[in-house]
């Protein structure tokens, strides 16, 4: 109970989502700072259906639930963006593969509850890109594209259409084809995840469990600067706790990440998960700890009771890292050139 | 010749405000507000009976509506449907 | 953070925290009186920060931050911290209220009664609420109206009154020195004074008033009043709203409810007092 004069910031919020049970005893004061850390790293609404129901001081209570009540509108926003794209691209009949925050809450996993959602994220399959496009500028979206190097930018180096925005719903969706940059260096099996994804009720799709486990890999380590980096990583410890009861699970996981060739950074997520939210990993999936995960975990919790972000040395290493992954050094200059000579 | 099918969601699924003639609407599973005029309203409660084309709700409108005998109406009818669905208030059936 | 500060307005408590002291002694004059959030619980932190190391000291410069942000909101003078402090608490408001219905809006109170009065910025609605708010009604709040989303109450968030430029000769005239805060010149939205409300404000910010009229004021017209319709209440109050969206039916319901149970009404007003003649007539009229 003590301890948590010493431990604040991110480090707490890590420690109470994993195990909540530790949360009454918490000092009072501690609270503010909790709730901060948890805004930064988007995680309050997570926080919030962790801790229901547990004995908290009433102003914690009625902030937690303002935040469960924040996530069910969050959740109906991204549900109904989801839905109006259905219908948008009903009439194509291609392949829709919902991704990340929507696709768990249009698929009731744990990893959805309470979680943060911002834009539509769904991939489709390169070919169908142009009638993809096509079908979503009719239907009312419209580039959010500054000129013509981002437009070139989005559709020959990263691995997603230029972003789209709805004229009149005022909200971003993100068309992908593959889950990567093609410019990155490991290259997934884009048509794999197209082919082995699972239909929903209403048509639209989601990954198969595996692959949904190491796109949430990938999208932690081999595509980003680890910002956001906690909510990420819970989001891999409620898929695997969700996933890991079907027998054959790990073969499987190991078996698709071989194909997507993205097994560095799958045993990563999971020793990292395992450190700070006690998932239960395949050891051997997993492997020995490497050196720099300490690294990953003190970049992770680079958050204060402020809800500042702290360790910059840290942070600014792991950005630069972040822009390197997705682009080969050349290209990266020129990326950064153009930028810098723009202004 | 039939036109599209529209379907909207039964009327359970929105809550509706009277207001100097205006229509004041939450359509529950957008969470979105619209301020509706007529015929819009109308419309809805048209296809709460069933998925229908434009010439299908102008008979369902005569039965509880003093409609004029225009051939134009059914076009203001597909016209409003295509701005209702655009709205997400109705949907191709 | 070095310095800090735990502050409650009406039901929400913030935490304000600062490089630098003297944005925090700044804000404890001015809001002398005021509790501390509730439990030392804050719903909100604010943080005024320099947002490069050096600009802590050399020609300092604060930098907004808090749970929620702008983040090409330019940086203010060290001058300009009560400022400064009140654009963060604003825009946590304005961003992370869910408990209430907000309407960027100003409203008083008479006889457990509320006029709330909304429009664009330089409409008058924070200077007319002032004035009220000397001349015998209760202050509820100069810049945000809270609509109690099961009740269609409204509670009081008496902060610090924002006057700007003429406004603070006018109010000079009608309250006391000892509570206003420091003059500050040349800020981003022109010459700006703090006022406390009075001391009754402050006691009551945790009664709720029952609101009985709309107004949309217009300063600088020639005097002319017209009744708003329900519909056009509605649509012009959800433009003022920021999180009218994010509140689904509940906010719908409150909504509707305010404008279908209270009569609109627009008003144009070319000066102050005349405007205090127009709001005191449409109130006495209210039940005739």
């Amino acid at each position: 109970m003590g301890e948590s004069g010493r431990v604040s910031g991110a480090a707490l919020l890590a420690r109470l989502l994993a195990d909540p049970a530790q949360a009454p005893g918490i000092d009072r004061r501690a609270w503010t700072g909790i709730l901060a850390a948890a805004r930064a790293e988007q995680l309050i609404g997570t926080l919030a259906w962790r801790l229901e129901g547990l004995p908290l001081p009433d102003r914690a209570c009625a902030i937690l639930r303002d935040a469960r009540d924040g996530a069910a509108q969050a959740r109906q926003a991204a549900l109904w963006e989801a839905e109006m794209a259905r219908r948008a691209l009903a009439g194509l009949a291609v392949p829709v593969v919902l991704l990340k925050g929507t696709a768990f809450v249009a698929a009731g996993l744990s990893a959805g509850v309470g979680r943060a959602i911002g834009d539509l994220d769904i991939l489709v399959r390169r070919h169908d890109l142009p009638a993809v496009e096509a079908a979503l500028l009719g239907a009312g979206w419209e580039w959010v594209k500054e000129d013509d190097y981002d437009d070139l930018y989005y559709r020959r180096w990263m691995h997603e259409l230029p972003p789209l925005i709805h004229r009149t719903r005022d909200r971003m969706i993100d068309v992908h084809h593959t889950i990567l940059p093609p410019t990155a260096r490991p290259t997934p099996d884009a048509a794999a995840l197209v082919d082995a994804s699972i239909p929903l009720e209403n048509g639209l799709r989601i990954l198969c469990p595996e692959d949904m486990v190491i796109h949430a890999a990938a999208h932690l380590l081999a595509d980003g600067d680890l910002a956001g980096g906690l909510r990420n990583l819970w989001d891999i410890d409620r898929l695997l706790r969700e996933f890991m009861a079907e027998p054959g699970f790990w073969a499987r996981l190991e078996e698709r990440a071989g194909r997507h060739q993205l097994r560095a950074p799958l045993a990563r997520a999971l020793r990292l998960t395992e450190r700070l939210y006690a998932t239960p990993v395949d050891a051997d999936l997993a492997g020995p700890a490497r050196p720099a995960d300490a690294l990953y975990v003190r970049r992770l919790l680079a958050r204060d009771g402020w809800g500042r972000g702290t360790r910059r040395a840290t942070r600014l290493a792991f950005y630069v890292r972040s822009h390197w992954l997705r682009m080969p050094p050349a290209m990266l200059a020129r990326h950064l050139w153009i930028k810098l000579r723009k202004g | 010749m039939t036109g599209p099918l529209y379907r909207a969601d039964p009327p359970t699924m929105r809550l509706a405000v009277e207001a100097e003639g205006l229509t004041l609407l939450y359509h529950r599973p957008s969470g979105m507000t619209h301020v509706l005029g007529p015929p819009a309203p109308e419309l809805l409660t048209a296809l709460a009976e069933g998925p229908a084309d434009a010439a299908e709700i102008v008979r369902r409108l005569r039965q509880h509506h003093d409609l004029q005998d225009d051939a134009g109406i059914e076009a203001v009818v597909a016209a409003r449907l295509d701005e209702l669905e655009a709205a997400g208030l109705v949907s191709r059936a | 953070m070095r310095h800090g500060l735990s502050l409650g307005v009406g039901p929400v408590g913030f935490r304000i925290g600062s490089a630098w002291p003297g944005p925090i002694a700044a804000l404890r004059g001015l809001y002398a009186g005021y509790p501390e959030a509730e439990d030392g619980i804050a719903d909100f932190t604010v943080r005024l920060e320099p947002n490069r190391p050096w600009r802590r000291w050399i020609r300092p410069s604060i930098a907004i931050g808090g749970d929620h942000r702008l983040p090409e909101a330019a940086p203010l003078a060290l001058a300009h911290g009560l400022l400064a402090a009140e654009m963060g608490m604003n825009l946590q408001m304005a961003l992370g209220l869910r408990r209430y219905l907000l309407l960027h809006a100003s409203a008083v109170e008479r006889d457990g009664r509320a006029l709330v009065m909304t429009g664009a910025s330089g409409a008058g609605k924070s200077t007319l609420a002032a004035l009220l708010g000397e001349r015998g009604w209760r202050l509820l709040g100069d810049e945000f109206v809270l609509v109690d989303l099961a009740g269609g109450g409204l509670h009081p968030f008496p902060r610090a009154v924002s006057l700007k430029n003429a406004a603070i000769t006018l109010l000079e005239a009608e309250a006391p020195p000892e509570r206003f805060g420091p003059v500050l010149e040349e800020t981003p939205k022109g010459r700006i004074r703090h006022l406390r409300p009075r001391a009754e404000a402050i006691h009551r910010m945790a009664e709720p008033a029952v609101p009985a009229l709309i107004l949309f004021p217009r300063y600088g017209y020639d005097k002319a009043l017209r009744p708003v319709g329900a519909a056009e209440a509605f649509v012009r109050l959800t433009q003022a709203s920021t999180n009218y969206v994010s509140l689904g039916e509940a906010g719908f319901r409150a909504l509707t409810g305010l404008v279908t149970a209270n009569p609109a009404c627009a008003i144009d007003y070319p000066d102050t007092d005349g405007a205090i003649d127009l709001v005191e007539t449409l109130w006495a009229n209210l039940d005739a």
